[in-house]
């Protein structure tokens, strides 16, 4: 066997293992049951002390949605007048300017929301302070806040009645301090070991071998490449991201970085099962997520591998695969693979540039990201998935007249009204985005803006079409990679997906934790014979075809026009 | 939400304290340890530092193994790829120049044994990596220029490539930067 495949299947193996151990961690920690981590107790204590804030306190599900809701915004402040004044700031030794208000928005949205669409460089458009007191920071506190409210999930479904459901500042305090934070700086200490950068220092110059004066972006970029894959924020420190070799110098790092940003949505799969004490129906949800994920993969990997059909025609060895846009040091599999890991789950970093790969591995990443329940982000993978699953014990109950019931609560008509909304969002937020791009650009829109809408496009024609569409696509499932051809550091697409971006992350928030604190307030029913059982395969498929006909729905017109369309032109 | 303003507020300000303040601080500290002690690894030639040894550069000369093409012209101060689609006319003339160009810089070479990777411009801009095949591709060249017999330079190829992550893992890679430093110093 190869030893490119031999790598991608070693990473999904050692994801796994780490991930079922995790799962546990976690479920033990929300549970509030021994860990060997408890001597971290007395730090959090005092955190609570010093915030005025009593952990004990429960809070039903309209209070968390407060809380988090009140410290969001706060973080958004915070981090927007940081990147606008980030020139007068200190540690900035590369003397980068304070960004644009525009970009500042978007910017500040796009970490807040966990989505990490970067419409700057960061070696130019960041300082060494707003990367760390500001990406850094939301990179954690975005993470833990999807985790958070994934908690509020779980607590709903542990005990049979119940509106108790925990502590909103406790769970965000705790997934950092016991979660976050010590996995991290063993990832940074890997990458730092490794090649990457960690110290405070500027920009380099050096003159090369042949006498060339170039500089060398660098800074303590170790610890914020460990949480933007980690958190599945995606965010890179360089422009390039993790296909930058000081931001992934190596095979091992490569591995690090594609292992880290999985563990935590598959753990928390199986910390959900542990946590409600329903293994059964967790593995099930894994069953069909992994499923998704190799429907998603194989093409991709065959795609990749098999090279660009344009360049075969020139005569020269594809024997590597397509080349364009990727490293030698990972080769086309293992960038396969991260493409469609990253996009499943709302990471959104890259080992090589989704621009330049084949049609149809583009047309799996925007799949990924269209179905966005496959694994998914931190915490809130799960909370999208929760919605398909409401939707399908709704329609399976019609199916076999039985009253659609969901872990021994009804499901009323209040909360499937939810499920539908924030289901149909989704493709709402992205076909009408790319409308109003096409629409931008087909009529001459903007003749007096900085960007024209006619020059946003690094590629003619279908795939023109598809750059749009996955800028969209990225935002709605806040995954933040993006076509990078597009220019899109200008007031349109700063505006339209700053909008986008904050839609799709609170609304399918607060639809699953308002449907799961209203199914854990109603009465419990208990099994019987009568009840349709969502712990068996036959559910799983029910559920996994609930997702393939809302995307495949929505989104195959759109499809037929970017992707499908390249691909017969090229084949 | 007035409830919850103040503790969030104070809350934040431990999260930033811990997480931007003292986080990133302990992983430089540490990182003193580590090789090039986190300011990135640099490499030497005759005394001299002529990079890092991660990051690629360019070379024009064909006396030296030349790199993959790069979008930003090997300059590390950015970093970026073409961003273009496998279907762009435009760009499929800019690849049919390069193997061109290979070829005329490389007589006796036959076109199907030209590896992709060396017409196509990396994700980076900087990668400093060929494939083992790539490298050995421009061995005739220089050692016509350079009036060394083939075998040798082949064997230098061959003791600068670094194999599979524990020998299993990934593909074969050679280190331009670090090539040329040998192949200099032969």
């Amino acid at each position: 066997m190869n030893t490119e495949l031999l790598g991608v299947i070693a990473s999904y193996a050692l994801t796994l293992i780490i991930a079922i151990f995790l799962g546990r961690y976690i479920a033990k920690t929300f549970a509030g049951e021994k860990t060997w981590m408890d001597f971290l107790a007395p730090l959090e204590r005092f955190i609570y002390k010093i915030c005025g804030i009593n952990p004990k306190e429960e809070m039903n599900w309209k209070q968390h949605l407060k809380a988090l809701l009140t410290i969001n915004m706060l973080w958004f402040v915070y981090a927007f007048f940081l990147l606008i004044f980030q020139d007068k700031l200190p540690l900035n030794p590369d003397g980068n300017p304070g960004q644009t208000p525009d970009l500042a928005f978007n910017t500040a949205i796009s970490f807040l929301v966990n989505c990490n669409l970067q419409h700057y460089s960061g070696e130019s458009g960041l300082t060494y302070f707003t990367q760390l007191f500001v990406i850094t920071f939301l990179q954690f506190v975005s993470a833990a806040t999807g985790i958070a409210a994934l908690i509020v999930v779980f607590k709903a479904f542990r005990d049979k009645t119940t509106t108790k459901l925990g502590n909103f500042w406790d769970f965000l305090v705790k997934t950092n301090t016991r979660i976050l934070l010590p996995i991290c700086v063993v990832i940074a200490l890997i990458l730092a070991f490794n090649g990457t950068p960690a110290s405070y220092a500027g920009k380099d110059t050096i003159v090369t071998m042949q006498g060339d004066t170039v500089g060398v972006s660098r800074g303590p970029a170790a610890g914020m490449i460990a949480i933007k894959h980690l958190g599945t924020n995606g965010g890179g420190w360089f422009g390039a991201n993790s296909i930058h070799p000081l931001e992934n110098p190596n095979y091992l790092t490569n591995m690090t970085e594609v292992i880290s940003q999985v563990i935590i949505p598959i753990a928390m799969i199986f910390a959900f099962g542990i946590f409600i004490r329903r293994r059964k129906f967790a593995n099930i949800i894994f069953g069909v997520m992994t499923l998704g994920m190799l429907i998603l993969l194989i093409p991709s990997i065959i795609q990749e591998t098999g090279g660009n059909p344009a360049i075969a025609k020139m005569g020269v060895s594809q024997l590597t695969g397509a080349m364009e846009g990727k490293e030698v040091r990972f080769g086309p599999t293992a960038t396969a693979y991260w493409s469609t890991v990253t996009t499943i789950i709302s990471t959104g970093s890259v080992n090589g540039f989704h621009d330049s790969t084949m049609p149809l591995t583009g047309m799996m990443q925007l799949v990924a990201m269209m179905t966005n329940s496959f694994y998914g982000g931190c915490g809130v993978g799960i909370l999208n998935y929760f919605i398909f699953i409401i939707i399908a014990v709704f329609i399976s109950g019609l199916m076999v007249g039985r009253t659609p019931e969901f872990m021994g609560h009804k499901v009323e008509a209040r909360e499937v009204k939810i499920a539908a909304l924030v289901a149909l969002l989704h493709p709402f937020l992205i076909l009408a985005g790319t409308a109003l791009s096409s629409f931008a650009i087909a009529h001459g829109w903007g003749a007096n803006w900085a960007v024209q809408p006619g020059n946003w496009l690094n590629n003619p024609g279908y795939h023109g079409f598809s750059e749009m569409l996955y800028e969209y696509t990225s935002s709605a499932a806040n995954n933040g990679s993006g076509f990078e051809g597009l220019g899109d550091n200008n007031i349109f697409w700063n505006v339209s997906t700053g909008f986008v971006l904050i839609l799709s992350r609170y609304l399918p928030i607060i639809g699953p934790v308002a449907i799961a604190g209203l199914l854990a307030q109603k009465k419990y029913v208990p099994e019987s014979a009568g009840t349709l059982k969502t712990d068996t395969a036959t559910f799983g498929i029910m559920t996994f075809a609930v997702i393939v006909i809302i995307a495949a729905l929505a989104f195959f017109p759109s499809l037929a026009l970017g992707p499908i369309a390249e691909y017969f032109s090229l084949y | 939400m007035k409830k919850y303003f103040f503790p969030a507020l104070k809350l934040t300000a431990v999260l930033i304290v811990l997480t931007a303040g003292i986080y990133p601080l302990l992983i430089a500290g540490v990182s003193k340890l580590a090789p090039g002690k986190g300011d990135g690894v640099t490499v030497e030639n005759k005394g001299r530092v002529v990079g890092y040894a991660n990051v690629g550069q360019n070379f024009t000369d064909d006396k030296y193994f030349q790199g993959r093409p790069s979008a930003v012209g090997y300059n590390a101060a950015g970093s970026g790829g073409s961003n273009k689609g496998p279907s762009n006319e435009d760009y499929l003339k800019v690849v049919q120049e390069r193997i061109d160009t290979f070829l005329a810089h490389n007589p006796g070479v036959k076109k199907e044994n030209i590896p992709a990777e060396l017409v196509t411009a990396s994700g980076s801009g900087l990668d400093p990596h060929l494939s083992p095949a790539a490298a050995l591709l421009q061995v005739p060249r220089i050692a016509k220029l350079r009036n060394l017999p083939e075998s040798k330079l082949n064997d230098l190829v061959k003791a600068h490539t670094d194999g599979p992550l524990l020998g299993m893992f990934g593909p074969s890679k050679v280190n331009v930067l670090k090539l040329n430093i040998a192949l200099d110093n032969l």
